[in-house]
């Protein structure tokens, strides 16, 4: 069987508000292998988002525009497919896990009810026995007892909540999951416990996982591979050794890297990266980093970057081109 | 002893079934559930007890009596017997009253459901509709429309329908608004769910509590303007009997005849307080939050 799960090749997308165009995907290239856990990092506004909602084409109606580009699934080509199809494939193949687990479940109906309408829209020709074994053995595999199914979102703590917002995107068994910040409402203990929980039941199902998040240490433990996003570009992807390893990295990783504070060392601040992000209004010339690049040359303004590769390790920048700077 | 029922336990229960469970443990609403049934198969039962002939059946003899064994809530200026033409009458002001609402009801809920849902264009053009008819004072539009259709009780129910469609279709439209940016809907599309089933599963669960409440508050203000079209000469026209214009027949005599409005009015009074129990049950029952 081939390998590849899901290819998303130069994917472009635009937000056409009243006064300006957001580019918020440029060029976008990402390849996930089934089974492969992949983390997504970027900062605020990075296109992570954005992403996640363009391969479930989920995009605010009227605002959200894919402009060129494709997303090949198992191969096929998902912008040609019809609505319908992507009803289907919606929760059963590519299920999503939301950042606030407080509010992505429906006040007013039970939680048991809520994961078994996952079921009775993609298994509708399952008995409702086996629904309702498979919705007790869902709530036991993320660790609820299944007699609390009747109970509603509110008598739940924010970390249960998550817990049931994982079983309602695994109780599919879905190939791919897409988290988007799946933990950054939650504290750290819990946090710990999630990221466990989503660890062991993507090897029991074997789903190939997307983690959104801007949280670095959340990647270095629960990712194979990382891609780094900046300014709606893949700016640097590679194996978890690759991007935290001594190698070579983009400078903006390297950025991010020195965000995190250093218990050995005895410097009072950390180091942020210098400036904000560019403006998503305005197309860039050559590299979207070059306004907050250390290195940053008059080549880095005019001409768009290269994706230089060592092995799978790879970096979009001038520096490690063979031309240099 | 033994247990009355053999009671499934509540996890079995489907969510419909637990609404129900939890709107009959709320007693107040088992009480307005009470009163209502009891108006209805009081004024449903009429012609076992009194004929309809004493509705109509004048004798200026007796007039302006109170209270007796013979008339037991008097007679009325004309001496016509008041527990008939209240028992008929009501017949008129239930049917009518619940005929507007849910008429008023369905159609608001899906002008504003569909404004709400859709957006843009549709929602701009449905709303300056609504709008123009929130502009005419409800009364005056009504006026004006059984006035094009022509005089007659259907005509006056389509009408004061007409005219409280804007107040519920605005409810919904601003419900469905705040509810549909809510992140469940979201997450609901994310597994797959259509936008038919997203409405039904989650915008109208959701959202149903303030347009039920509305809906049984307009009620007691529906009764009165069945009989504000009556005094007018539109609708329900005298003799015919029905709770609001048996009170403006007998407006002049209430100033020393005080049960000739007293009654009429404690009808409609017991009918809206039941309603509103019953109201505010379905609301508590279709919000768990408010369960215990």
């Amino acid at each position: 069987m081939n390998d590849d799960l899901l290819q998303i090749e130069k994917l472009n997308v635009e937000y056409i508000t009243d006064d300006a165009i957001v580019y918020a995907l440029n060029d976008f290239s990402l390849n996930v292998k089934r089974g492969e856990k992949i983390g997504l990092v970027g900062e605020t506004g990075a296109g992570k988002t954005t992403l996640a909602l363009s391969i479930l084409r989920l995009l605010p109606k009227k605002i959200g525009k894919i402009t060129s580009g494709s997303i090949i699934y198992e191969g096929d080509e998902l912008l040609d497919k019809p609505e319908s199809y992507m009803l289907g494939l919606r929760g059963r193949k590519i299920s999503m896990i939301f950042q606030d687990p407080m509010t992505s479940l429906n006040p007013v109906k039970s939680v048991g009810d809520q994961v078994l309408e996952v079921l009775n829209l993609h298994f509708p020709n399952l008995s409702k026995d086996e629904k309702n074994q498979k919705v007790d053995e869902i709530f036991r595999l993320v660790g609820i007892p299944a007699e609390r199914k009747i109970e509603y979102p509110h008598q739940f703590s924010g970390g249960m909540k998550q817990r049931i917002v994982i079983a309602m995107a695994l109780i599919s068994e879905p190939e791919l999951l897409l988290a988007d910040e799946p933990t950054t409402a939650l504290d750290v203990t819990i946090q710990a416990q999630i990221l466990e929980l989503m660890k062991e039941l993507k090897e029991k199902f074997n789903s190939a996982v997307i983690l959104i998040t801007h949280d670095l240490g959340v990647v270095a433990e629960f990712c194979d591979a990382v891609a780094v996003v900046y300014g709606g570009r893949v700016v640097e992807i590679g194996k978890v050794e690759d991007i935290f390893g001594e190698g070579n990295n983009h400078p903006y990783t390297k950025g991010l890297i020195n965000c995190i504070p250093d218990l050995t060392s005895t410097a009072t601040r950390l180091s942020p990266i210098a400036g904000r992000m560019g403006d998503p209004r305005i197309k860039v010339q050559g590299c979207c980093f070059a306004e907050r690049c250390p290195h940053a040359s008059e080549k880095c303004k005019t001409t768009p970057p290269p994706m230089v590769y060592e092995n799978d390790h790879g970096i979009l920048c001038h520096l490690f081109s063979k031309e240099g700077i | 002893m033994l247990k009355k029922k053999n009671k499934k336990p509540l996890s079995e229960y489907s969510s419909w079934e637990l609404i129900g469970y939890r709107f009959k443990k709320n007693k107040l609403a088992m009480l307005g559930v009470a009163m209502l049934s009891a108006i209805i198969i009081v004024t449903l039962l009429a012609p076992v007890f009194i004929p309809y002939e004493k509705v109509i059946e004048q004798n200026v003899r007796q007039k302006l009596q109170g209270p007796s064994v013979e008339h037991i809530f008097g007679t009325d200026e004309l001496g016509r017997d008041m527990l008939a033409r209240v028992l008929y009458g009501g017949r008129i002001s239930l049917l009518c009253g619940i005929a507007i609402i849910a008429i008023a009801f369905v159609f608001g809920a899906i002008i504003g459901g569909i404004a709400g849902f859709i957006g843009g264009k549709v929602d701009t053009i449905l709303m300056r509709i609504v709008d123009a008819l929130m502009a005419v004072p409800p009364a005056l539009l009504a006026m004006a429309i059984i006035t094009a259709l022509g005089n007659g009780v259907f005509n006056l129910v389509v009408a004061l329908a007409i005219a409280q469609i804007p107040r519920f279709a605005r409810t919904v439209r601003s419900s469905v608004l705040t509810l549909r940016n809510m992140e469940y809907v979201e997450a609901a599309k994310c597994y797959g769910s259509s936008s038919m089933r997203i409405i039904l599963k989650h915008i109208l669960p959701n959202g149903i509590g303030p347009i039920v409440v509305a809906a049984t508050l307009t009620l007691g203000a529906v009764i009165l303007s069945i009989s504000s079209m009556g005094y007018l000469g539109l609708g329900v026209a005298s003799p015919t009997p029905e709770w609001g214009t048996i009170i403006s027949e007998n407006k002049i005599n209430i100033r020393y005849y005080p049960y000739l409005g007293l009654i009429p009015g404690l009808c409609i009074m017991f009918t809206v307080m039941a309603v509103n129990f019953i109201g505010d049950g379905l609301r508590d029952a279709f919000d768990p939050k408010s369960k215990n």
